[in-house]
């Protein structure tokens, strides 16, 4: 028997199992996804909100806030990218001269420091690329980015290391409790722990449901994107938004921690909880948006679209904590959208801290603390470049050519404790086949590093992403070309 | 660190490298090292491997292996000094080379001469934008060659080809040839952007169906491709509501465009092209960097290897000329792209040159019977009647060294497509 079973190895999930990682504990982690951080995490704007606009005395604000504190010395701590952008707000009209004004006082209730009002030439002075008609904006200076799947790759890692055992590709359907336990029934067997933590995302509801009195309805909104290749001079250096509206946000335009250009998310309630595909109104929707920040939008540097699906609770806010209505020893994370991303570390500590002293958890006196992650090669100095080649030869064969990614980095991406299993897990993890060719040149390489690091007979196993993704369907007999 | 001194560097050794490298040496330069990431020489022609490359160069059809292996052999017998596995990590205006390998890590050159040829590549399906899932199944159709000239894989078994440039055309023979069954080609434009031999030889010949004003709407499919949403469109290219219709399949592949590989070339800030994507060089093939050369299709994407070839061997020769101080750099001159023509290359022409100069570009429609116009100043300096101009197949012109004095410096050179002959 486990002690605990975490249902989701997005950044919720993992950011409670590595602060588990602190107490002695047995602990498994299951997911659905062929990897970990496969359903909101991975497709995400990628900001730290500093917390200027979450309606105070919600779990919302709270998380966000304490959240947003800890960001920088969380990210440093797993040496995965964090950059402190400064964010703008910015307002057209009277009234989003009153929403604005509204969300600096608010700024001031939730205790985010420095956000002030700014007219439209301070702004403009920032940001010269803005739409000139903007009448005037909120100033953030403590937004950050930061690289989603980047950061959830590492807390896998890290849980790993401290003994925590990950079950991927394995679906949970129900949960039900016994005397002192719970049992977590999957499409892999069934698993049995003394707690359950529910960090199941868009599916975080059915499982709440079945053990629960009180209901709770997640409704999935997707949100989709444009991708804009790197520049030698980036048009923008700040996050910005326009004034939110009751379903988000906004289409916002930010730069990405490796120097892209971002543009996104519409927000539209679907019936399917897994549809990440993007559709050509949601992506017109985004670009007449965004034109209002960028009046000179141009799509010719796009490199890809994606979409990523929010989980929506009706209520409109985070549920954290010891699951209402049901048994003792079945805790939850529910209703993570925007600002989630943010709130991760702080739901980390919170919930943990729940679920070890429900379970009355001794600390644990071999806890690793998290190892950085190697510097990427392309962010290398010359010197740094030639000491890392020196200690592995495999920094000296470039494979993926738009980001400059070695082998040795695809080898390590496979090797790490919670590594890469298909293209994209890689890809994710190094960048290779992230550029402007999306992988035209390397994905044939990374396919065979892949073969060679998995111990497969041929290229027939390797899937883009898990099992029903095989990259090809036949091999030529010998000599047939 | 050391910056090693080099009379030439070339920057890859595909059709472009080798022929600039072997005119370069035997222009007499001898201190020159080619680089060339890929572990063999020859670029992309080594999964080439069906035939009809050379036939205009060596008057006698081969495969892209056989074509590459003529022009390693020559370089072989002249000695020049070919690093495989080397990937050029940057490159500046002072012609200091960056490049790392497996063997000898990380290394840097300066160089009096720089010759870009780092070739182009496809563009993904990203930068159409197109909306949809992302399964397996979606290839840049040069993907999907490596995979089965290269590795001996099938990228697929039930195939539609969205665009009809070379590559799709070609590779749609191969896999019809190879079991599969290819099932359209969807071309958005008119016209197909691929040479007419390819059309014929490629689709018509196997019976697959191309669709032009056609476009894929949307992808369908969650893990592995499982069909495609096809429209027609209408003359502003959109997609026209209720033409849809859809095509079951497991491959997409596409064939929508070469990009000219430029990073490096971005690196030096040498000034680049929109219309063409690579630099913008005058007719001794120089980019706006004093001593950066460029050519084959990291400059424009060309058609014919062939033409590769001998642009190539040009821009060798004067990056030759320019490290031995031979060279005459005066009366330079703007050659413009006038009504009907894309992205003419050289940009600048040296009015004094006594060899004459070549001109390329391509038409940006079909044209038929139409003149191929040359004007400066008031003076037409040639206006010539065509059957057929197209897309897909660029068109050479010569100007010679009489028509090339009949141009005053100050002047502009203005290449275009009329209707009417000219003068």
């Amino acid at each position: 028997m486990y002690d605990v079973i975490i249902i989701g190895a997005g950044i919720s999930g993992l950011s409670t199992a590595c602060h588990l990682s602190r107490y002695s504990c047995d602990m498994l982690i299951l997911d659905r996804g062929a990897d970990v951080s496969e359903g909101a995490t991975k497709a995400n704007s990628g900001i730290v909100h500093a917390g200027y606009d979450a309606t105070p005395g919600t779990e919302k604000a709270r998380f966000n806030v304490k959240g947003a504190r800890m960001y920088e010395d969380f990210c440093k701590s797993y040496g995965v990218p964090y950059q402190k952008t400064g964010a703008l707000v910015l307002g057209f009209t009277d009234e989003d001269e009153n929403t604005l004004k509204k969300l600096l006082e608010r700024s001031v209730q939730n205790e985010v420091p420095g956000c002030r009002l700014l007219t439209k030439d301070e702004a403009l002075q920032m940001e010269p690329n803005l739409n000139p008609d903007i009448a005037l904006a909120l100033y953030v200076p403590e937004s950050a980015i930061t690289s989603p799947y980047e950061l959830t790759y590492a807390l896998a890692d890290h849980a790993k290391i401290n003994g925590a055992k990950f079950l991927l590709n394995t679906n949970v359907e129900s949960l039900s409790h016994e005397e002192n336990h719970w049992l977590v029934h999957t499409d892999n067997g069934v698993y049995k722990a003394k707690a359950v933590i529910n960090c199941a995302g868009t599916g975080a509801d059915v499982l709440h449901n079945i053990i629960s009195t009180k209901q709770v309805k997640i409704i999935p909104r997707r949100g989709e994107y444009y991708l804009l290749d790197r520049l030698e001079k980036p048009l923008f250096s700040m996050t910005i938004f326009q004034v939110p509206t009751s379903m988000g946000k906004g289409v916002l335009v930010t730069p990405t921690t490796h120097g892209n250009l971002l543009i996104g998310p519409n927000a539209e309630d679907i019936p399917l909880e897994d549809d990440t595909a993007t559709t050509r109104d949601g992506l017109d929707e985004v670009f007449t948006k965004a034109k209002r920040t960028w009046q000179d939008i141009s799509l010719r540097t796009v490199i890809t679209t994606f979409s990523g699906i929010r989980a929506h609770e009706k209520e409109g806010d985070f549920i954290i904590g010891k699951v209402e209505g049901a048994p003792a020893g079945a805790f939850e994370a529910i209703g993570i959208e925007s600002p989630g991303l943010s709130a991760g570390p702080a739901i980390g500590i919170e919930l943990g801290d729940m679920v070890a002293e429900y379970l009355k958890l001794s600390k644990n006196t071999n806890y690793m603390p998290p190892t950085p992650q190697p510097k990427p090669f392309n962010g290398m100095s010359d010197d740094e470049k030639k000491l890392a080649y020196e200690k592995d030869p495999d920094y000296g064969k470039i494979v993926c050519r738009c980001e400059q990614v070695t082998e040795a980095e695809i080898r390590h991406s496979i090797r790490r404790p919670v590594g890469a299993t298909s293209v994209d897990g890689v890809k994710r993890r190094t960048r290779a086949g992230m550029g402007r060719c999306q992988g035209g040149f390397c994905s044939l390489r990374v396919a065979e590093i892949l073969k060679e690091e998995l111990g497969e007979d041929n290229l027939l196993t390797i899937t883009k992403m898990g099992k029903g993704s095989e990259m090809l369907t036949g091999k030529l007999s010998e000599g047939e070309i | 660190m050391t910056e090693i001194p080099v009379d030439i560097i070339i920057i890859g050794a595909g059709p472009a490298g080798l022929a600039a490298a072997i005119a370069a040496k035997k222009a007499g330069i001898d201190s020159l090292i080619v680089f060339e990431r890929d572990e063999i020489p020859g670029g992309i022609l080594n999964q080439c491997i069906h035939t009809g490359f050379g036939l205009h160069r060596f008057k006698v059809e081969l495969t892209g292996p056989e074509y590459a292996h003529r022009d390693v052999v020559e370089a072989e017998k002249l000695g020049i000094d070919i690093r495989l596995g080397v990937t050029v990590l940057d490159l500046n205006q002072d012609k200091i080379v960056t490049c790392i390998s497996h063997e000898k890590g990380l290394e840097k050159y300066k160089a009096k001469a720089v010759i870009l040829a780092m070739g182009c590549r496809e563009r993904p399906r990203g930068a159409l934008a197109t909306p949809g899932t992302r399964p397996a199944g979606v290839y840049a159709a040069g993907t999907a060659q490596k995979f089965l000239n290269m590795q001996g894989y099938m990228p697929g078994n039930n195939i539609v080809i969205l665009g009809s440039g070379d590559i799709g055309l070609i590779m749609a023979r191969r896999m019809v040839l190879q079991g599969a069954n290819v099932l359209a080609c969807i071309e958005i434009m008119p016209y197909s952007s691929g040479l007419n031999r390819n059309i014929v030889q490629c689709l018509e010949d196997f019976n697959i169906p191309l669709y032009l004003e056609h476009t894929v709407v949307d992808i369908k499919g969650k893990n592995r491709l499982e069909s495609v949403i096809v429209a027609k469109v209408d003359s502003s290219r959109t997609p026209i509501p209720g033409s849809e219709f859809e095509i079951p399949c497991d491959t997409l592949l596409l064939s929508v465009g070469l990009i000219p590989e430029n990073e490096l070339t971005d690196c030096a800030q040498a000034e680049m092209s929109r219309v063409t994507s690579g630099p913008v060089v005058n007719s001794h093939f120089e980019t706006s960097v004093e001593g950066i050369f460029a050519c084959g299709n990291v400059l424009h994407v060309h058609d014919l290897v062939d033409y590769v070839s001998s642009e190539s061997a040009a821009a060798g020769e004067k990056a030759a000329e320019y490290v031995l101080g031979k060279r005459d750099t005066s009366k330079l001159i703007d050659v413009v792209d006038g009504k009907g023509v894309r992205g003419c290359v050289p940009q600048k022409i040296f009015i004094d040159d006594k060899q004459g100069i070549d001109l390329m570009f391509r038409p940006d429609n079909v044209y038929k019977n139409h003149y191929l116009t040359l004007t400066a100043g008031d003076k037409v300096l040639m206006s010539q009647r065509k059957m057929i101009l197209a897309p897909g197949e660029m068109v050479n012109v010569r100007l010679n060294e009489d028509k090339l004095s009949l141009i005053s410096e100050g002047e502009e050179l203005v290449v275009s497509i009329t209707p009417e002959k000219a003068g």
